[in-house]
């Protein structure tokens, strides 16, 4: 099998704040593959989004990364001093965030944004530099490119804003795209364009892409793997399709009962009781035990590791017992 | 019924009393942080508790005619060798002991700054959630008569006062009276600011659902204002309201070193620099420097007082 | 036919978002307005859950700020049980009425005053309307609402920060009952919450409406939650309803080549794995929007006649394709 784009290896990453230290990534490990898009769903509080943070090393102090290591195509980038650290976010790592306004710089046209880009990361001449911006701009699917190179960020509709932050993003052909809720702020048909817009990238690129949303729809059309992620840890890990329409984890099928269908018919929808913990007050053992209503003695003291036995990785000691157990989750 | 009514598992049961959650809080966190602030804040504590305890901590009082022996007049500081117990800071021209002077002069220069802070404050809170929350034509009058008034300064104003309340009830004022002119010329000075931020505070917090749910039960205007309202904009009314203490205690001692504030009678610290000035020259220099010294002491601890409160007020700087 | 619980005839709202007056004497330029709502009209039986769903600034939450009367509306009026809501009725009638009307918002995190205890917040509708009189009784009533809810009793003392998200949208609708409601409408009561507390608020919420008889104004822009709680549904752009169907029909059979175009593109659990065409275009601005049908530039069934005559809502739809039989229906299973 070739080397993974991106590998994050028992990930830590605590906050540390006057009433001590908070875990919100406590020993969270998954490969992305070249082409591949790795969905990473969970809800408020479950650290996608710090997950996220720790791989473009930009978590803000007073977080800081307390173990694992992070491998970008085999390189370790999670000890890299600052300022190499930002060479690498520009020119192998691209982001894209919920807000395309945080991107851009509201006062430069957005041709200029690109150029810059491209020319710190590659040695095209400005005129080279301008032709391949229009080319990405075209790529993203922005109408009349060539002119549009020339406006300002706010002569953008919020769909076309989120288009040109994919161009930024991919101006140095990097190897991997992380996306922090790219449709989170779109009305839904804008949402679907910039869904099948990111897919075919990175098909066509071979991009590896992190996607992290709190949307399972948005995950289910885009993601080829998807890591299911509660109170800073993966719950359950595996191929989108497997995970989606037939979870293992306890909260993975709460999580898919819980989200209204446009097919089918219920009066009520599943609800897990309670919401996720706070960072300050995980419960011991494993941290979804007082929500399961599988729950047994051992899931109050040990912590589940995600094991594979037939099926795809699962952080969930029913898959650990004995097989009847497991028959009569399913 | 049963179905609905199951209980939350993550539902802790009591809450912490208010003593409990403000000593557990942010601002006393950030409180005990800074060294520089805690000693502001003794020094205030000091001044406060020196002018409630005036009567008992000083060795005369300054305006009992009986207690003044103009055998001790101008008598310099303690550690000086003509000093003499219990003068610990000299005594000026009529024996009268500095130290007594200061804490009463603290007391009411205090007072007028409590009274005066606290007089724009309602003015310049009321005029602000007006302004803000019936917007329009209200909104447009306040806020205009706050630019117009932002072009005068403070003394000035105060001046202006002054002289149109002589002018009407002629002649000297008693002390009182006297005191009464100051604190409405200080109130009138600063309720610019408490008006104008008031009411950006309640732009924001009336476009807030809260007050939609409030509005949607019929609940009139004024009940939204000070039950709704009012109670989100106090803190940085509070950080104000600090600042301005400082502002009201130097503007009253302006005033009263250009002669239209407290009477000799009844000084205030300004009244006694502006005695105490008249003998520089002569030498006696401890009766204007320690009022002096009082004053920008008390004025630089509250100033720092309050920066601190902007800042641990403000959750984007903390 | 029993007589609608609310009508809502014709509703329309404009905002007039010009600069101000001196900008405008000096810069030159018009007045500007922006039509929100435009001639919205439509009916709620007792008892139902009508839905209205539409994207960024289709005016869905315009609409529902008319009808519970935060918002005078520029034109059209709103009848509920009977009492005309806008205009001069009686303004007793319409004190009476208030108490029947409540609101659940968007963002637990702004509904409730910060500085306000939880039984005070949930209290403040008993004591505005005097429904309870002594302490005793209104703290009572309110330990009964917040189990209801879901929450317990001594919950009544705390302040809203210290409940998650879930909880305060808890708190918000025991508020809204309080008052012993019967029509609520609810603004996007649970986008702001995650996926397994947004099943746990519409479960309370269909279970409330089972126990009360509750008649529900359910304002979404998902048409998943929509579709699971709404019996009929609206469907709304750029200010306009382009078509009204009962709740399953819609999603059988769309008719209007909007809602056809918003139903391809929700991002559905069911797709996992599977290709799709996406559409295009993104609404238009709405201070300048197209001439005749709205949605005429982005429809692929346009022609002279949708660019120039704006359709009526005929047969609960306003598409000119579909009233001349240019554009085929299925026919609702």
């Amino acid at each position: 099998m070739a080397e993974p784009v991106l590998s994050v290896r028992d990930l830590r990453v605590e906050f540390v704040t006057r009433r001590g230290a908070l875990k919100a990534i406590d020993g969270v490990s998954f490969d992305i593959a070249r082409g591949e898009v790795l969905g990473v769903v969970g809800e408020s509080g479950a650290g996608k989004s710090v997950t996220g943070s720790a791989v473009t090393g930009l978590i803000d102090p007073p977080g800081r990364i307390t173990g694992g290591e992070i491998l970008l195509s085999g390189y370790r980038i999670d000890n890299l001093p600052p300022e190499q650290m930002r060479k690498v976010r520009g020119k192998r790592i691209g982001m894209i965030f919920q807000d395309p306004l945080t991107s851009l710089n509201p006062l430069y046209r957005v041709g200029d944004q690109l150029t810059e880009t491209i020319r710190t990361h590659t040695n095209l001449s400005a005129s080279g530099a301008r032709k391949r911006a229009i080319d990405l701009l075209a790529e993203v699917g922005i109408p009349a490119p060539d002119r549009r190179i020339d406006s300002y960020p706010h002569e953008f509709s919020g769909g076309m804003r989120q288009r040109v932050v994919i161009a930024l993003a991919l101006c140095a052909e990097p190897e991997l795209i992380i996306a922090d809720e790219p449709t989170t702020a779109l009305d839904v048909s804008v949402q679907a364009q910039i869904i099948a817009l990111l897919k075919r990238l990175g098909r066509d690129h071979g991009t590896a892409i992190m996607l992290v949303t709190h949307d399972m729809g948005v995950i289910a059309e885009t993601a080829d793997r998807v890591a299911v992620m509660y109170a800073g840890r993966i719950a359950e890990i595996g191929p989108v399709r497997q995970v989606v329409q037939n979870p293992l984890h306890p909260y993975a099928k709460g999580l898919m009962g819980a989200i209204p269908s446009l097919k089918g018919d219920t009066h009520r929808l599943t609800q897990i009781p309670g919401s996720m913990p706070r960072l300050s007050a995980i419960p011991p053992g494993c941290a979804f035990n007082p929500r399961c209503p599988f729950v047994f003695d051992r899931c109050r003291v040990e912590r589940p590791e995600p094991i594979a036995r037939d099926l795809h990785p699962v952080a969930c000691h029913l898959y650990d017992e004995a097989p009847a157990r497991t028959e009569s989750v399913a | 019924m049963s179905d609905v009514s199951r209980v939350d598992p993550a539902v802790s049961s009591r809450s912490p009393s208010w003593l409990v959650r403000f000593f557990d809080g942010d601002v006393w966190a950030s409180f005990k942080r800074s060294k520089l602030t805690m000693v502001a804040a003794t020094l205030t504590l000091m001044f406060f508790l020196g002018a409630l305890l005036a009567g008992f901590l000083s060795p005369q009082d300054p305006f009992d005619p009986a207690q003044l022996e103009l055998m001790n007049s101008r008598l310099p500081p303690l550690w000086n060798a003509e000093g003499q117990s219990p003068f610990l800071l000299g005594t000026d021209e009529q024996g009268r002991d500095i130290l007594s002077a200061i804490l009463y002069g603290l007391r009411i220069s205090l007072l007028v700054g409590f009274l005066g802070v606290a007089f724009s404050a309602t003015l310049g809170i009321t005029l602000g959630l007006l302004a803000g929350y019936l917007g329009g034509i209200t909104d447009t009058i306040i806020m205009r008569i706050a630019d117009v008034q932002l072009t005068f300064p403070a003394i000035l104003i105060a001046l202006l006062i002054d002289g149109v309340v002589k002018a009407v009830l002629g002649g000297n004022l008693d002390a009182g009276t006297t005191l009464s002119v100051l604190v409405v010329s200080i109130g009138l000075s600063f309720w610019v600011q408490y008006a104008r931020t008031v009411r950006g505070s309640v732009m924001v917090e009336k476009s807030k659902d809260y007050i939609a749910a409030a509005r949607l039960i019929g609940l009139p205007p004024t009940a939204i204002m000070i039950k709704h309202i009012l109670p989100n904009v106090t803190g940085p009314v509070l950080v104000i309201a600090t600042i301005n203490l400082a502002l009201a205690v130097i503007t009253e001692a302006t005033l009263s070193f250009l002669g239209t504030g407290m009477p000799e009678t009844m000084p205030s610290l300004g009244t006694l620099i502006r005695i105490g000035n008249n003998y520089l020259f002569s030498g006696e220099w401890w009766i204007v420097a320690f009022p002096g010294i009082a004053l920008a002491a008390l004025v630089l601890a509250i100033n720092l007082l309050g920066d601190w409160l902007r800042d641990a007020l403000n959750p984007k700087l903390r | 036919m029993e007589k609608p619980y609310a009508q809502i005839n014709n509703l329309r709202r404009t905002f007039d978002i010009s600069k101000p007056w001196l900008n405008r004497v000096i810069e030159g330029g018009e007045k500007q307005y922006l039509k929100a709502v435009d001639g919205v009209s439509f009916d709620i039986a007792r008892g139902e859950t009508f839905a209205l769903v539409g994207e960024s600034g289709s005016g869905k939450s315009t609409v529902a700020r008319m009808v519970v009367g935060l918002l005078p509306p520029s034109g059209g009026d709103v009848t509920i049980d009977g009492v005309p809501m806008v205009g001069r009725a009686s303004s007793q009638d319409r004190q009476r009425l208030r108490r029947r009307i409540q609101m659940i918002f968007q963002d637990p995190y702004a509904s409730l005053n910060p500085r306000w205890k939880v039984e005070d917040i949930v209290a403040e509708p008993i004591r505005a309307f005097r429904l309870l009189d002594g302490d005793k009784a209104i703290r009572e009533r309110v330990g009964e609402l917040l189990t209801l809810v879901g929450l317990h009793p001594a919950d009544g003392i705390k302040f809203p920060h210290e409940f998650s998200g879930g909880q305060r949208q808890r708190v918000a609708i025991a508020r809204a009952l309080a008052s012993n409601a019967e029509f609520i409408v609810c603004d996007e009561p649970t986008s702001a919450l995650d996926v397994s507390v947004q099943a746990q608020i519409l479960n309370l919420m269909r279970d409330l409406q089972d126990q009360f008889g509750l008649t529900y104004l359910f304002i979404s822009h998902n048409l998943a939650v929509v579709r699971h709680m709404a019996t009929r549904i609206g469907v709304m752009y750029l200010g306009r309803i382009v078509e009204i169907s009962g709740g399953r029909e819609l999603f059988a059979a769309p008719k209007h080549p909007y809602t056809r175009m918003l139903l391809d593109a929700v991002p559905d659990m069911n797709m996992a794995g599977e290709e799709r065409v996406p559409i295009s275009g993104e609404i238009p601005n709405p201070i300048n929007p197209p001439s005749g049908c709205t949605f005429n530039p982005r429809c692929p069934f346009a022609n002279d006649r949708c660019r120039s005559e704006v359709p009526p809502l005929l047969d609960g739809v306003a598409c000119h394709a579909v009233h001349e039989g240019r554009i085929a229906i299925a026919v609702a299973a």
